[in-house]
């Protein structure tokens, strides 16, 4: 008995308060964004606010339920958790509900669940189980790909469900391989890739080709230690060109109309002013009204339900994706940035709590919870001021979505779980 | 290193956020105002325009309830178009090139579809307007003129030009503006002041609510109603004299430079510029170059004064001191001057001519030898002319009045400078521009001054600023209008001059224009004027001008009359001024045959005469 009340009071406060100062937060914002006409009551259930008040409840008992149950469960039944979920990500594909194009909904009883939000943190435990694994090193060619093999999985499920957004957070995971031993090449390899079909998309193949061929001929002229290196660089040079067409190629003939549109509006490609403005008006219209409104906000914004842009529905999706836009227009900069650098703190805490952990499955799950927590802060801030392309992703904690408070909160506190017991021998 | 990846992501990620947040929430600052938020509709109210009346208090102007048919195209349902346009009064052309322009306005916001509906056709289509979903009847203010006079004084409201917004923030498109007379220039007084709502509007345009519960909503503030120095009466009476002929028409009272009439011939119906056919008619009045309907000719036609002006070369000798009024000088029926002996004819009759008799019979040889003296007393001719200008534009000539009319015309009273630049050599004289002694010459003036000159000299030496205001309701008027202005001449120099005016009427050139029962003193003046046709310079008939005030004692009004073409002073000028005296002082007419004359009289034909393409005679 001692023991357990020990544990509940290594409960790292400093998380719980971030999580609840965001939770709270973005309640009062969607209070303001979701309300239609006259303002009724916190508990009204056909509004959405109301039902994010039930979501809310329903994250308290589960943090509950979670805090109680033994921190070993975690570790023991991940791979059960993983597989259920896998199981229950499948079914979409027969008992799904559509809703917006994408395929990722159960209806049970009038409440709809979003089960590739679940999987986020079922992947996260099985991917700290895994590289936790006496018999895994992570080193070897053929774990690395079992390892990418339980990321994919979720992934290749979730977008074949049209849902490209939640998808690339499970990319996101590849933080936590670097954190257990992945080579570093692999990193490196990653951002050249990147860089690459960036610039392809932003200048043409030919010319980032030509870039790369004079950077390599200045190499061979000035750098050369060894002839046989000549091999290499055109290697290098082939692999570049290859890349660089195959992304243009799939740029035009693999990417839907809207996803090209967007891509091509973040990199400027459209140079006609007039084609550009009608651009502007029909593909990236959220994120116009959205940078409008942000902008309206000023320093200290318009205050609570007072935004009038929030109040004209100005911006769609307002109270879901675009939730950031609320904040910035009604609390101003000192609002957005308050979210911003609570956002830094949250997973910033968590990795510190991570590195603190002797046991290699709480690391890899913090990192995993952190990477997650990370690649929503990324797309979805970065998507509503413009700074990314337009990808449907929610904020965490802030975002109406029930499936998603559920889910994050469950994410969060089985970390928290295995923080409290990291003292304790097992 | 493998610590530190995500932890430092995440650092640079924070920071990169806070400072694009940074440069698009404080750095650019476009935080919203009340007025630019464009998620807040702004309605304006609009107040009653402030009623105008006449200085009897009798009301000239007011409101009427205007129509416009407005239309949100998305709500329009199939309809019967043939039963909607002959509701409507139009062809289907008509419907069809409307409705596609509110279309593309806004398919879901009201546009007007047809303005001006009449209040009968208002009652007519209201009944049956349920039929037709999508269409909507909206009220509207415009004047309502309760006179067919005085177009040019009142002037006429209109919606504001690009111009107008630009310049006073107030007015925003589609609102009504002042564009000319009294609705011009008390603009400000008349319009009241708008009432705001602030409407929270969405995403399309709907309207949700009022924003922040009207806390920043404002009420109209009305008009205030304006009391014009104008009497109506002979306003009326002398716009009736001036029919069929161009010209105008100044009355001003000489005790307060209040503005009896101001008449610009032709007028028209100021009811013309309301409502539906408002465009038509003004297009109309502004295309008829001839007689330049929309320019007040009391206030900008700039001419020659005439022998009016001799009165006031006889004053500037007088406070000069160069002439006395026992001086007789021998007129020959000429005036010869210079070493080359150039003569200046005199149609007064020649003989002995003294001041009141060179007034009443208008001796040319009498002024140009006062006029020649006054200047020839100082040394240098430039210098002369400046004293002598001086003196003459202390009488409200040669620049603006300071009126409060909303337009103008300075004329023009040369002095020194003004000939130095015309003879760089500096070699010229009084005799040099000697015309000027007879007001011909370089003199310009318009009707108003000519009639604050007579006011002038009906006060012995000062004058009021002519002004048209009498008073403004909860307001007082402009303080420049009680203040004097003083002439520079001694008043003890008029009696000389107001004695010959006197004689104009008793037994000079005006003595067939007596009126019974009032003494009245005036002024012939006939104008020389000229036109170019083809290139050509043409002389045209002379305009007929007479000034007077009356009566001799205590005068009640001074008055001046330019009938264009009309020949010599006392043909029609004088016999208009005669008639408008009598109206005014007496409330009726005796003189029933003159005013018939003049009633019956149409210039039409020697208007037409310079646009006829062929050779035609003047003064006939």
């Amino acid at each position: 008995m001692n023991l357990n009340r020990a544990n509940s009071f290594q409960l790292d406060w400093l998380v719980v308060l971030i999580y609840m100062a965001l939770v709270l937060f973005g309640y009062f914002n969607i209070v303001s964004a979701a309300t239609v006409g006259e303002f009724s009551s916190y508990f009204d259930l056909t509004q959405p606010y109301g039902k994010q008040s039930v979501f809310i409840g329903l994250s308290l008992v589960s943090i509950v339920l979670i805090l109680s149950i033994d921190a070993k469960f975690y570790e023991r039944f991940a791979s059960v958790i993983y597989l259920a979920s896998m199981v229950v990500l499948a079914g979409l594909f027969i008992f799904g509900k559509k809703i917006n194009g994408a395929m990722s909904w159960y209806e049970i009883g009038g409440i709809t669940l979003q089960p590739s939000e679940f999987a986020k943190f079922a992947t996260a435990l099985a991917v700290a189980k895994y590289v936790s694994d006496l018999q895994t090193n992570i080193k070897n060619v053929r774990d690395q790909f079992q390892a990418i093999l339980i990321v994919a999985v979720p992934a290749i499920l979730i977008l074949l469900q049209n849902d490209a957004g939640s998808t690339l957070v499970f990319a996101g995971l590849i933080f936590v391989f670097y954190r257990e031993g992945i080579p570093q090449k692999y990193i490196f390899l990653g951002a050249i890739l990147i860089t690459i079909a960036v610039a392809t998309l932003k200048f043409s193949a030919l010319f980032v080709t030509s870039v790369i061929a004079v950077c390599l001929v200045i190499y061979q002229l000035f750098f050369k230690r060894k002839k046989k290196k000549i091999r290499g660089s055109l290697l290098i040079l082939g692999l570049c060109a290859v890349l660089s067409f195959t992304t243009e190629w799939s740029f035009d003939t693999v990417l839907q109309k809207h996803q090209r549109d967007r891509i091509e509006l973040w990199l400027r490609l459209e140079k006609d002013p007039d084609k550009l403005r009608v651009m502007r008006r029909h593909i990236s219209y959220n994120l116009n009204q959205s940078e409008k409104a942000i902008r309206s906000g000023g320093l200290t914004g318009k205050g609570f339900k007072e935004g009038t842009r929030t109040k004209g529905k100005f911006v769609p999706e307002q109270h879901t994706d675009y939730i950031f836009s609320t904040v910035a227009e009604e609390w101003g900069f000192l609002g957005s940035s308050t979210v911003v650098i609570l956002f830094v703190m949250l997973i910033g805490r968590i990795l510190f709590l991570s590195e603190r952990h002797k046991s290699q499955f709480s690391r890899a799950y913090g990192y995993g919870v952190a990477s997650i927590i990370f690649v929503h802060f990324l797309i979805n801030i970065g998507m509503v001021m413009g700074l990314i392309p337009t990808i449907g992703i929610p904020l965490p904690f802030l975002s109406y979505g029930g499936s998603g408070l559920l889910a994050f909160t469950i994410l969060i506190f089985i970390f928290l779980k295995l923080d409290a017991n990291r003292l304790n021998v097992w | 290193m493998r610590k530190l990846l995500l932890l430092s992501l995440v650092f640079i990620t924070g920071a990169i956020f806070i400072g694009r947040l940074f440069y698009l929430q404080v750095y650019q600052d476009e935080s919203d105002s009340l007025e630019s938020d464009n998620a807040i509709r702004k309605v304006y109210q609009y107040p009653k325009r402030g009623y105008i009346y006449d200085r009897g208090g009798t009301l000239l102007v007011a409101n009427q309830p205007t129509y416009d048919v407005v239309v949100v195209p998305r709500e329009v349902e199939k309809l019967d178009t043939v039963l909607f346009c002959s509701l409507l009064d139009i062809d289907k052309s008509q419907f069809l090139k409307s409705y596609n322009r509110a279309k593309r306005y806004s398919p879901r916001l009201p546009s007007v579809f047809l303005s001006h509906l009449s209040k009968e056709d208002y009652a007519f289509l209201s009944e049956k307007l349920r039929k037709f979903k999508g269409f909507y009847v909206q009220k509207r203010a415009i004047r309502d003129y309760q006179t067919e006079i005085g177009a040019n004084v009142l002037g006429y409201i209109a919606e504001v030009n690009p111009d107008n917004i630009s310049t006073d923030g107030y007015y925003k498109l589609g609102d009504l503006i002042g564009k000319q007379g009294v609705e011009k220039s008390y603009e400000k007084d008349l319009r009241g002041i708008k009432g705001v709502k602030y409407i929270q509007k969405d995403i399309y345009n709907r309207d949700i609510g009022s924003y922040k519960n009207g806390q920043f909503d404002t009420l109209p503030i009305p008009g205030k109603n304006i009391t014009l120095t104008i009497d109506a009466t002979l306003q009326e009476y002398g716009e009736k004299l001036m029919q069929n002929k161009m010209g105008g028409i100044v009355a001003i009272e000489p005790s307060s430079g209040e503005l009896l009439t101001i008449v610009s011939a032709p007028s028209y119906n100021p009811s013309l510029l309301v409502g539906r056919e408002r465009s038509k008619n003004y297009t109309k009045l502004y295309r008829d170059s001839i007689h330049r309907p929309l320019f007040d000719k009391a206030l900008i036609r700039m001419h020659v004064p005439g022998s009016p002006f001799k009165t006031l070369v006889a004053l500037a000798a007088l406070q000069e001191n160069v002439i006395s009024k026992q001086e007789t000088i021998f007129c020959s029926e000429k005036y010869v001057y210079g070493k080359n002996r150039r003569e200046m004819k005199c149609h007064c009759g020649g003989g002995y001519r003294n001041l009141f008799s060179s007034i009443s019979n208008s001796c040319n040889s009498y002024f140009a030898m006062a006029y020649r003296k006054t200047i020839d007393k100082y040394d240098n001719a430039s210098v002369g002319m400046d004293v002598w200008s001086d003196h003459i534009k202390s009488f409200g000539l040669g620049n603006f009045l300071g009126n409060d009319l909303s337009v103008g015309k300075k004329g023009n009273i040369p002095d020194g400078a003004y000939y130095d630049a015309w003879y760089p050599d500096f070699r010229w004289g009084a005799t040099t521009v000697l015309s000027n002694a007879i007001g011909q010459g370089e003199i310009l003036v318009t009707p108003i001054q000519l009639a604050n000159m007579t006011a002038a000299i009906a006060n012995k030496g000062f004058y009021f600023t002519p002004h048209i205001i009498k008073s403004i309701e909860g307001d007082s008027i402009n303080e420049k209008f009680t203040e004097k202005k003083e002439t520079t001449i001694h008043p003890s120099y008029f009696e000389p001059v107001i004695e010959g005016m006197h004689k104009v009427y008793t037994n000079g050139t005006a003595s067939f224009l007596k009126v019974p029962g009032i003494d009245i003193c005036g002024k012939t003046g006939t104008a020389e004027n000229f036109t170019k046709i083809d290139g050509v310079k043409t002389q045209l008939t002379d305009h007929s001008i007479f000034v007077a005030f009356a009566p001799k004692e205590d005068p009640k009004i001074a008055i001046a009359v330019l009938v264009e073409n009309g020949y010599y002073g006392a043909r029609w000028a004088g016999r208009i001024a005669s008639l408008m005296i009598e109206k005014y002082l007496k409330g009726e007419i005796s003189l029933k045959y003159m005013e018939r004359l003049v009633l019956n009289k149409s210039l039409e034909e020697e208007y037409l005469k310079p646009y006829s393409g062929k050779p035609f005679k003047i003064n006939q």
